[in-house]
């Protein structure tokens, strides 16, 4: 069993290098040759890896990042309000923050969180081999993915559905998707809005032109390039791209949705106490934001005296709701304390405090509407 | 005399360890046990950790419903056809444009070739700048050079760019009309086979000829006037049975006729004209490799230089060509994976989507490197049966 030691020290080794590089590279990675390169590589590394990984090594997820010391957190390449790298290098959206939220619960300390750029191609492949911890990069939930591709999603921290941007200036007249019949659409592949594409010009019977790139950004470039009529992908999506145009007040979004795409994070599956922590980090997000506690108030809350709360944020005498994950017994706090509750979260990202000023729609909280329901922490 | 006794003397048979069969035989035996038990530990690991980590594997998907369109499609495919056929059609569009590049690096890597050892100071000055430049840049910027730089900056469809016989051209690609085939249009097809065997004919003729009589006949223009004279004539009395499908607007794009879109042609011109400077380096390196002494001897025969070129030089040149061809060739090929950038749909991009889709990583990077073995090791075969046709030639 010698070698399956050293094959785990090498791919120790290896992720080492790769994390090394990858922040001497700055956050996002933006030269071509680069990705096309990481981008084959992580085909046959994801395959090689499999072949390589010392089978032996199914210590737990929890352990295996306490050991490292921080959360390898998978994001996208950049969306805006999703995950996406500021001026300052630093990631910023709900996604970005989940993680955050993560090593919070895990550490006490968000800032130990690595974020990891990857395509919609990727995602999968870099959860499955072990790259990534957790997958946190607007991702719909299906029952394949939870199913034959190995992964388990822990939640729904975002309600979404797809739909089509056009130029308006462009195409005057066009008011719906319903004349969008012979178009060119742009779309990134790999992806559900793929799929949801071809089904909805197939039941409408009408014809379009795929224009499909593996990068965001080539999408992006080439809807404002004028390569395509149209652009697809999730309406939060759509909304943060109309800002990075060349002229965002040109575009409209049309107003139809076209498929439901529950947005959430995931992680691999078969380690249910990882699974557990992801999922009940969320949940504490939904409770905290009902309870009313918030990133200000977190420390006073502590002295309450509502039994509810004492739960929450692990005051309750003798309760060790934090301990029986796994975690300390004040999670919740170091949660909130880190990135506020998930109605914060979802303002200072999407919402009014952010460029997109999405509404909360059905991602208010159940008292208010919405879809968000967190079962108790009890 | 002790010394020379030992250098003649027969292997010792002192200890088998010095024996060098017994010694070649043994780390043979090592080197097959390692090989083996190593490619048997990854299958046993990959295996084992596809169960652990609960991933399905298999090559079944291979018969579910794609759900996903493909732009470029040369066989038809909707988003009804299965995982399978979207990966022939990936593997078909790699093809086209592997043999559309190679045709036309071939062509311009020749002409810079042969006009890097042109006697006119310009020509040759142009074609060594061409050859630096496009040598020296990778493939992906030449790539996105030709998809973003020129491509993207043509008008939109609606402010097409006209060009003569109803073409048109704008930032969604190249429109050409199309020929549509009428009833009879059979017999210019059957005039051009006719045109094609009977200039064959010809030039088998006026060879034995000229080896008999040493008379010389105008071949090539012949040969030229059959090809297109019949055909025109089998238009001319089948009473003109081709239309023309011209390209028009509409509420979006052009449609009709024939469309070309930009990915491909900017990854056709990026591919083809990079190696094409590595083809003029092979070309030119081959010319210079025939003695000048051959040139010499033929100009003394009274062999003007057309003919010099076309019967001394080139023959000889070809047999210090084509190998080093064949590797620029394989290189196109392997380089038309970098379509992925621009999003045309060659092999790599179908069964990355594939993968992704269905998540079978595995299978579909296998998939993809034994379609590449097997493209490379067919147009290995083919240039080498050119090979040995040319080394034939050479005697």
């Amino acid at each position: 069993m010698q070698v399956r030691e050293w094959a785990l020290k090498w791919e120790l080794h290896s992720q080492r290098k790769k994390i090394k590089r990858r922040l001497a590279a700055g956050a996002p990675v933006t030269e071509k040759g680069l990705w096309v390169m990481k981008h084959i590589a992580i085909g046959i590394l994801g395959a090689a890896a499999l072949g390589f990984m010392a089978s032996a090594a199914s210590a737990g997820t929890l352990d295996t990042v306490k050991q490292k010391g921080f959360l390898q957190c998978g994001v996208s390449t950049g969306l805006a309000g999703f995950s996406a790298p500021d001026d300052k290098g630093d990631w910023k959206g709900i996604d970005a923050d989940f993680c955050r939220a993560v090593a919070a619960a895990v550490f006490g300390d968000a800032s130990k969180v690595k974020f990891t750029p990857l395509s919609a191609k990727e995602r999968f492949t870099a959860l499955q081999s072990g790259e990534i911890d957790i997958l946190s990069r607007n991702t719909t939930w299906t029952s394949n993915r939870d199913s034959a591709l190995g992964l388990d999603f822990v939640g729904v921290t975002y309600y979404d559905g797809q739909g089509f941007m056009i130029n308006a200036k462009k195409l005057p007249g066009v008011n719906s998707a319903l004349q969008l019949s012979g178009a060119a659409v742009c779309v990134q592949s790999g992806t559900t809005t793929e799929l949801n594409l071809a089904d909805y010009f197939k039941k409408n019977k009408m014809e379009y032109n795929p224009v499909v790139f593996e990068k965001l950004e080539e999408v992006n470039a080439a809807y404002d390039a004028g390569r395509c009529d149209a652009y697809t992908t999730d309406q939060s999506g759509l909304y943060g791209i109309r800002l990075t145009l060349s002229s965002p007040a040109d575009h409209v979004v049309l107003p139809e949705i076209i498929s439901k795409e529950p947005l959430g994070p995931a992680v691999r599956q078969g380690d249910d106490q990882w699974a557990h922590i992801a999922r009940w980090t969320y949940f504490a997000l939904l409770n905290a934001e009902e309870a009313g506690v918030t990133q200000a108030n977190v420390e006073e809350m502590k002295t309450s005296t509502d039994p509810n709360i004492q739960r929450l944020l692990g005051t309750e005498p003798d309760g060790k709701y934090g301990a029986d994950l796994g975690l300390s017994n004040d999670w919740v706090v170091n949660i909130v304390k880190a990135v506020g509750n998930y109605g914060e979260m979802f303002e200072r990202n999407v919402g009014s405090g952010s460029p997109l000023k999405i509404a909360r729609g059905i991602n208010a909280l159940w008292t208010k509407g919405g879809l968000q329901y967190g079962p108790p922490i009890r | 005399m002790a010394s020379q006794e030992i250098l003649r003397g027969e292997p010792s048979r002192g200890s088998f360890i010095n024996d060098p069969r017994i010694r070649s035989l043994f780390f043979q035996t090592l080197v097959v046990i390692l090989l083996f038990s190593s490619i048997w530990w990854i299958v046993h690991n990959v295996i084992e950790n596809l169960q652990r980590l609960h991933i399905a594997s298999g090559f079944g998907f291979l018969k579910s419903r794609a759900g996903f369109d493909i732009s470029d499609t040369p066989i038809t495919y909707t988003s009804d056809s299965t995982y399978f056929r979207a990966l022939v059609v990936g593997l078909l569009n790699t093809i086209i444009i592997a043999v559309a590049g190679i045709v036309l690096a071939t062509v311009v890597g020749f002409l810079i070739g042969i006009g890097r050892l042109s006697q006119n100071w310009l020509i040759r000055k142009i074609c060594t700048v061409y050859v630096e430049v496009f040598r020296n840049i990778p493939p992906l910027l030449v790539i996105f050079f030709w998809y973003s730089g020129v491509l993207a900056v043509l008008p939109p469809p609606r402010e097409s760019i006209h060009l003569p016989f109803g073409s048109f051209l704008n930032q969604r690609g190249f429109y050409l009309p199309r020929v549509v085939w009428g009833d009879g249009s059979w017999l210019i097809g059957v005039a051009l086979l006719l045109a094609i065997a009977m200039a064959w004919f010809v030039a088998h003729r006026a060879r034995q000829r000229q080896l008999a009589t040493g008379q010389q006949f105008p071949v090539f223009w012949t040969s030229v006037a059959l090809i297109i004279g019949l055909p025109v004539l089998a238009f001319l009395l089948g009473g003109m049975p081709l239309t023309f499908d011209f390209p028009k607007q509409s509420t979006f794009n052009l449609t009709g006729g024939f469309w070309i879109k930009p990915e491909f042609l900017s990854l056709l011109l990026a591919l083809s004209f990079y190696t094409a400077a590595f083809i003029a380096e092979i070309v030119r390196a081959g010319i210079r490799g025939v003695s000048k002494g051959q040139t010499e001897a033929a100009a003394a025969l009274g062999l003007r230089s057309g003919p010099i070129l076309r019967l001394v030089v080139i023959p000889q040149a070809m047999r210090i060509v084509i190998p080093p061809l064949t590797s620029q060739y394989l290189n196109l090929t392997k380089n038309s994976s970098l379509a992925i950038a621009i999003g045309y749909p060659d092999l790599t991009a179908t069964a990355g989507t594939v993968l992704n889709q269905t998540g079978q990583a595995v299978e579909g990077v296998f998939i993809m490197m034994i379609a590449y073995l097997v493209l490379s090791l067919v147009t290995s075969f083919v240039m080498n049966i050119v090979n040995a046709r040319m080394a034939l030639v050479e005697r």
